[in-house]
Formats: C-alpha cells, structure tokens, sequence
C-alpha cells in the first residue's frame, strides 16, 4: 500500500485525538478550577464530597472511567446515553478536571496569606483578590506542571480506542491486522511532533510569565 | 472629639484570650508607637483595627462612626471594606504584589475603586489619569520616582517597604497602621523607612506604628503605649514612658531594650 495513503489516514485519525485534546482542556481546565473551590470550601460537607469525588477520579484507571461512561448508562436503565466520541471526551473531562483541581490547589496554596490581607486592607473584595492578586501568580506558580499534564493527555487521548473510536493507534492496528506494521510504530512521529509543539508552546509562556520574581 | 476610640477591645483564639481588654483614643494627626514584647498582642491590635480579625468583645469608633461593635460582631463584606478603608495596614513583609510594577502596586486598588463608583462621574481616562498623578505624587513622596516601572521582586527591602506606605497611602485612610515596618530590613536600610514614616508625620497624617526602634519611637511619637500580656499597661508621652516608667514590667522591657542595643 502506498505510504502517503497511509499517513494521510493516521493524520485523519490523529485529528480526533486532538479533537478529544481540544474539547478536554476546553472544559476540564475550568471544572477543575469549579472542584478547586469545592475541594478548598469551608463547608465541610461540600469539601468532603469533593475530595471524596476527587479521590474516586484519580485513584481508578481513565480506561476503567471511558467503559463506565459509554456502558454504564445502558446497563442500568438500558439504552446509551451517549455516542462514542462525546463519551470518551466526557470521561477525559472529569478525569483531567480533578488532575487540574489539585494543580490549582496546590498554587493557590502556596500563595502567601499576605497577599490576600494586603488586598484586604486596601478594600478589595475577594473577586478582585482572587483575580487581580492571586489568579496570575498562580499561573505562573503552575505552568511547569500544568505542561506535564498538557503531554501526559495528548498520549492518553489512545484510550478513547476502548470504546472504538478511530483514533490513531487503533487506525494504526488496523493496518497491523492487515499484515502492514511499521504505521503501528510510524504513530510515534505524531505524538512526538505534538509534544514539540506543546514543549515550545510552555517555554514560551514560561518565559513571558517571568517578567517579575515571585 | 477623639478620632478614634477603642473601648474594652478583646480577642480570643481558641482559649486564650490574647487582647484583654484595650482602651485607648486618638486625635487627628497624632502618632502613637506601640511597644511590648513579643507575644504582648500589638499585631493582633493592629489587625482587630484593620478588620483581618474579628475581635470577640469591644467597640470600635473612627470620627464618631462604629466600625466595630461587639453587640453585632457579623457583618456584610460590603461594610467590612468600607470599614476597613478608614485605615491602612503597612506590614513587617511589605506583601507587595510581584506581578505588578511599583506604579501598579500603588493604582490598583485605587482603579479598582474608581470602576465600582462608575469612575466618579468622569469618563475612565480621566479618573485613571487623576489616579496616575496621584500614584506619582505618593511615589515621589516616598523618594522612588526613578523605580516607576520596576518589579517589586528587584528592589531592596527598604525600597519594597517604601513602596508599601505608599500604596498603604493612596486610598487615603484615616488611620495609618504600620506593624514592625523595620523588623525584616538589613539595619543600614531602616533609617530610609523610619524617615519616610517621619516625614508623613509632618504632612498630620494620624499613625499607629508598632516598633522596636526604640531611638524613633522617643524621637518621633507623641504618646507610647506600652502594652504587656494583652492589656495596656503604661502609656504617656515619650519623656514619661522612656524617662520615668511606673510599672515593674515596663522597667524591666526597657532595660532590656537597652542591652540588645
Ligand atoms: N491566628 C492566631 N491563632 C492563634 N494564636 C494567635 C494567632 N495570632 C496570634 N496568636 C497568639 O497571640 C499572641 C499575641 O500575638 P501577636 O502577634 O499579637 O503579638 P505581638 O505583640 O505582635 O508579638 P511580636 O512582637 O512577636 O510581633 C501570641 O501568643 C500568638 O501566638
Ligand atoms: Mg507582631
């Protein structure tokens, strides 16, 4: 089979890995900012059901959530709530989510409390603290994580094949069932190249965020 | 009238009780330095003023309006910062924000203001350009017109401090908190913060200023209180309290004052 026939179907298919990339960090990186209050709240039961939630997310596989979403529904009360794609970036939403509302958590806690009572004293009120004062320190306080995070997802958007999405590496097998494997191994190329990007993309925002000290 | 009133301020954490009652007034444009050992609760005075604690018990008056009132300690967060607006706070750590310019530290809150009063009546540019003159004006004040533009995070301890007053200053509070504004600089570097504070004093404003700097409390207060144990337990003027102490305790706090110096 020609080559470029074949890459051209595996770039396809790599499309809706960064679909599922694109629609996750879309949602995720605001839920997790939501489940972040949640899991600081000082209402006791609302931040106990958070990191109870939050603690389920992180300690179970992302592959074990996908099947749940996509078939739980059916075997319940039968019938899928959902099609294939939306399942999965539903499943990458609330896994990512948690991930990121621990990331949050732990800039937004390493902000000194000084910063908070310096708004206060000058009449602040605590949105204006939040996002004035301490939104952008923490940004800066959890890009290098938050990059980690950005390339550990790109890869994990293969474990949307589970419920047979056509993502990249499931196009790649299909060839390999077929008898042709060097596209199984050709895959790397795209993960590679997108996490270049990504890897520049931070050493940018890096950079630009470390204008001041602190 | 007194410009401001405390009456029989108290404040727990857990069980201890560590303001025990204080009572004490001010008149417009006095400064008042505030000395005691460690532990002896001016933070936490301060911070009761400043409305960073709740205080348990007391009464709190600035210009004959309660900021405080033990009887209905709860209140919105609207007329918290209104409240809290009567003073300013300058901190031992300064708490500058890192990620704006000294200018910004000291706009900020000013703009943020100006935006919820719909800028005054005026279109946005023109408050803002008032409130950039103003910031000037302070910056100048405090001797850091050339630092305009830099980050906190590049400035000396004293410089950051200075920047502190002034930003503490641009809200234009009635009351003028500083808490150890020297404790964290190198000691070549307290004299500038010490004279900034000084020069306020000539242009009336009114100051409560926590030291050790026993030299400018003598020198540029006019009432010590001395405070031990959570009460006050002497106060007067700086000839009475450092010439002629009453109290054990007070004696003892300034003999060892003398020997760290
Ligand atoms: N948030 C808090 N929770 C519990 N105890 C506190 C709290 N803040 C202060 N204290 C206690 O209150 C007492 C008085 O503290 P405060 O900071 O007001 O003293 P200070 O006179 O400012 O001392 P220093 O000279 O060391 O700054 C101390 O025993 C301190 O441990
Ligand atoms: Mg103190």
């Amino acid at each position: 089979m020609n080559a470029s026939v074949v890459y051209k179907s595996m770039l396809e298919a790599f499309g809706l890995n960064c679909e599922i990339f694109i629609f996750t960090l879309l949602f995720a990186l605001p839920l997790g900012l939501i489940i972040c209050f949640g899991s600081t709240s000082s209402f006791k039961p609302l931040r106990a059901a958070v990191r109870t939630f939050v603690w389920i997310i992180r300690g179970t596989p992302l592959m074990l959530q996908i099947i749940i979403i996509f078939y739980g529904p059916g075997l319940f009360w039968g019938g899928r709530l959902l099609p294939r794609i939306p399942a999965a970036i539903l499943a990458f939403v609330i896994n990512y989510a948690c991930y990121f509302s621990e990331i949050y958590r732990g800039g937004i806690e390493s902000i000194p409390v000084g910063q908070y009572e310096a708004g206060q004293v000058l009449g602040m009120t605590r949105s204006q603290i939040f996002f004035k004062v301490i939104l952008k320190q923490v940004i800066k306080r959890i890009t290098a994580p938050m990059g980690n995070e950005f390339m550990t997802l790109i890869k994990d958007t293969a474990l949307a094949n589970i419920i047979a999405n056509l993502e990249i590496i499931m196009q790649a097998k299909q060839y390999a069932a077929k008898g042709l494997t060097w596209p199984l191994f050709a895959t790397a190329i795209f993960f590679l190249a997108f996490c270049g990007i990504l890897t520049l993309l931070f050493g940018w925002l890096e950079k630009k965020l470390n204008y001041y000290r602190g | 009238m007194a410009l401001l009133e405390v009456r029989g301020l108290r404040k727990s954490f857990g069980n201890i009780e560590v303001l025990q009652g204080i009572d004490f007034s001010m008149e417009r444009g006095e400064v008042i330095a505030v000395i005691g050992s460690s532990g002896s609760g001016k933070t936490t005075l301060l911070r009761c003023l400043n409305s960073l604690e709740i205080p348990t018990e007391g009464n709190i008056t600035v210009g004959g309006e309660t900021v405080f009132d033990g009887d209905v300690p709860k209140r919105s967060e609207k007329e918290l910062r209104d409240r809290r607006l009567k003073f300013g706070l300058v901190f031992q750590s300064f708490n500058l924000f890192p990620q704006y310019s000294v200018i910004e530290n000291i706009t900020l809150a000013m703009k943020l203001r100006a935006k919820e009063q719909n800028y005054y009546g005026m279109t946005k540019h023109e408050s803002f350009e008032k409130i950039n003159a103003r910031a000037e004006e302070l910056l100048a004040r405090v001797g850091l017109t050339d630092k305009r533009d830099a980050y906190p995070g590049t400035l000396s301890g004293g410089q950051q401090q200075r920047v502190a007053i002034a930003r503490a200053l641009a809200l234009d509070p009635e009351i003028l908190c500083f808490d150890e504004p020297t404790s964290a600089l190198d000691p070549e570097l307290t004299g500038e913060v010490l004279r900034v504070i000084k020069s306020l004093k000539d242009k009336d404003s009114t100051m409560i200023v926590v030291t050790h700097e026993m030299d400018f409390a003598r020198h540029v207060a006019d009432r010590i209180i001395y405070m031990a144990d959570g009460v006050i337990e002497e106060e007067g003027s700086p000839e009475d309290v450092f010439g002629a102490p009453k109290s054990d305790k007070l004696k003892a706090f300034l003999a060892k004052a003398e020997e760290t110096i």
